[in-house]
């Protein structure tokens, strides 16, 4: 059993081995990605882009890692923190478990997770203000739509989830008070993210009920709500990266999770010495949340639109606007 | 009233989209139970075509050939079950079992390694996709009442895959009932020892029906990434070929019962994606977790209720031993 060990242990230097170039003895920040890999055009690109950035700036160098199934998450991140790195940066939700458990056993090493709280005193949570995002792409969707109905497909009915449709209820009321939100739940189980089949029957059913602009929080399922949106001619939005490139002249926006910025703190702070456990949490004013205008949707985007939603966004900044975060009472109010 | 029609209407249209895939592997599951073989894996197998068609259809920009790719990666895996319980005699549900595990990982495995996009492949745009059909006419008959909208947004304006598969029923019922084909492939499922003392190979029934199996739902799997979709994603098919064995149980083994049983469930999942959020009289807002259980529910209740006793196929799982 020992060998076994011993040899299951070799492997797991070997494999992190290759993962890394330099093998410096001198404390290096880590970054964990999680299932999906670094160019995965999605939330792991974006810490990669973060972190890019970091070493582009500083000339220091970080280790890597990418893991390929669930098992590898506690082994990568422990072998991380056992070669001496800090900060250990996981991506994702999936990898609370093994930062937790990481940050029990290296209480000198510091951790971060994005998108994720793990209560270690050694642990940096980061989190977003999805809500205020959701505002702002609610903003755009009422003014893009000529029905005056709009519609949110979420994926698997959760609290986070819910705190999405409620920002962006109230973005649509903020922008239009008689316009008519219609929001749809996938799922109940975690199939309820990779369903797009199901996706696009939703957005489908909204769409026959005079919808014409549609905000998909769903992970996979979304790729179906933004297929349909295409294939009826209406428009859709895009969650977490920006996700304009996939159907250029649908996608009216994407929600933006600055992962990138999250990963590029993390990693700056660490080095110049301003790293603080606990949770931080990004929104508009931290620059965490954005909406995304690029190449692919600049002709759908109008001046007015423009101005209106750099408004909202000045006015959530400064306080103006309160946007209601669900996950504070789990009610929305209407 | 012109309303109300055409939500109707347009219900019956999502019921026809989301049956077409229960509709193919329900018939896959019944043409192989009737000659004996059990296959729970109709959900590996059009996984695996779903995920072969996607990625040849992006790589060619041709749907056909990623169907064509779709159907080789089904009737392959359709072998494997043959090879493990027919020839090898294992256990069919194992072995299904195994073929929906296998499929479920390496998906996501080749698809991460080909693609890097977290187990997806990229969209399919154009001629990657089969494109929806408009019948001729359809613009032009929209605004007659009643037929207008059946016509124009009932039977016309699907990809060619859900014709197929409509069309794929007769072909199916024809082969069963009316072919020696299908005479050999019943007997073959009841009773294996008088067919083998007829002089015909057992085993070699059991593979043509599990290679036919293997192309319906090959047809099933690219419907997913290339018809009704643009793409694929990891476990794409979402149970929906445990609903069609559960379809082909309802409908006992026969094409025609196992269509409408298909179109129950298909009409059932439109009906809960429609309801969603939709204040109904008196009741109100209905909470989403029922929505979502209605299908299973109503699965449940006409299974104890209405279908009365579903008899199986005799041979059906038991592998053939020539001599006892």
């Amino acid at each position: 059993m020992k060998k076994l060990l011993t040899i299951l242990n070799a492997s797991a230097v070997l494999l992190a081995a290759t993962a890394t170039v330099a093998l410096a003895a001198d404390k290096m920040p880590a970054v964990v990605f999680d299932m999906g890999g670094k160019f995965d055009k999605s939330f792991n690109q974006g810490v990669y882009d973060g972190v890019e950035k970091f070493r582009k700036e500083t000339g220091m160098k970080y280790r890597e890692f990418e893991v390929k199934n669930p098992t590898q998450r506690e082994q990568a991140v422990r072998k991380m923190a056992q070669r001496g790195s800090d900060p250990v940066l996981g991506v994702g939700f999936a990898q609370a478990s093994a930062i937790e458990k990481g940050a029990k056993a290296f209480p000198d090493t510091r951790f971060a997770i994005i998108d994720m709280v793990v209560m270690q005193p050694n642990v940096q949570s980061i989190v977003f203000k999805e809500h205020e995002g959701s505002f702002l792409v609610g903003v755009l969707a009422a003014m893009a739509s000529k029905t005056g109905k709009v519609g949110f497909v979420g994926g698997m009915d959760i609290p986070l989830i819910r705190r999405f449709e409620c920002g962006y209820i109230h973005g649509v009321k903020h922008a239009m008070a008689s316009a008519t939100v219609y929001a749809n739940m996938t799922g109940t189980t975690p199939s309820a993210w990779n369903d797009p089949t199901k996706g696009a029957e939703l957005a489908k059913s909204q769409f026959d009920r005079g919808a014409d602009v549609i905000f998909a929080a769903a992970g996979g399922t979304g790729i179906g709500v933004y297929q349909a949106a295409k294939d009826n001619g209406k428009y859709a939005i895009g969650v977490d990266s920006n996700q304009n490139h996939l159907h250029p002249g649908t996608m009216l926006t994407s929600m933006l999770k600055r992962v990138d910025v999250a990963a590029y703190n993390t990693f700056k702070s660490a080095s110049d010495g301003s790293w603080k456990s606990g949770i931080q949490v990004l929104g508009l004013k931290e620059g965490g949340i954005d909406w995304a205008l690029d190449e692919h949707n600049r002709d759908l985007i109008t001046p007015a639109m423009k101005a209106a939603v750099d408004k909202a966004k000045a006015d959530i900044i400064a306080g103006k606007i309160m946007v209601h975060d669900y996950m504070s009472d789990n009610k929305c109010p209407k | 009233m012109g309303e109300d029609f055409l939500l109707i209407i347009l219900t019956f249209d999502a019921t026809i989209r989301v049956s077409v895939p229960l509709i193919l592997a329900a018939l896959a599951g019944l043409i192989v139970e009737r000659s004996g073989v059990i296959d729970i894996g109709l959900e590996g197998k059009m996984l695996a075509s779903a995920f072969a068609a996607a990625a040849t259809a992006y790589t060619t920009n041709s749907a056909w050939l990623g169907l064509g790719a779709g159907v080789v990666a089904s009737v392959l895996l359709a072998l494997l079950h043959g090879f493990a319980c027919i020839t090898h005699r294992g256990n069919q549900i194992v072995s299904g079992v195994a073929i929906n595990i296998l499929v479920s990982g390496l998906t996501v495995l080749l698809g991460v390694s080909w693609f890097s996009l977290g187990g997806q492949t990229p969209p399919l745009t154009g001629d990657a996709r089969f494109n929806s059909l408009t019948f001729p006419g359809a613009e032009a008959v929209r605004d007659v009442p009643v037929l207008g909208p059946i016509y124009s947004e009932l039977l016309s304006g699907h990809n060619i895959l859900v014709y197929l598969a409509f069309l794929t029923v007769p072909m199916v019922w024809w082969l069963i009932y009316r072919t020696r084909f299908g005479l050999r492939l019943r007997a073959t499922g009841e009773n294996p020892a008088a067919v083998d003392t007829a002089g015909i190979s057992v085993i070699r029934m059991r593979y043509l029906a599990l290679i036919l199996c293997g192309i319906l739902c090959g047809i099933a799997g690219s419907y997913f990434s290339t018809g009704h979709g643009a793409g694929f994603l990891r476990e794409m098919t979402a149970g929906k070929g445990f609903i069609a064995l559960a379809a082909m149980i309802f409908g006992k083994w026969r094409p025609v019962p196992v269509l409408f049983a298909c179109l129950l469930f298909g009409f059932l999942d439109a009906i809960a994606i429609r309801l969603q959020g939709v204040e109904i009289p008196i009741i109100g807002e209905m909470p989403v977790q029922f929505i979502q259980a209605l299908p299973y529910i109503l699965t449940v209740v006409l299974l104890a209720g209405f279908i009365g006793r579903a008899i199986a196929p005799k041979a059906s799982g038991i592998p053939y031993v020539k001599e006892h």
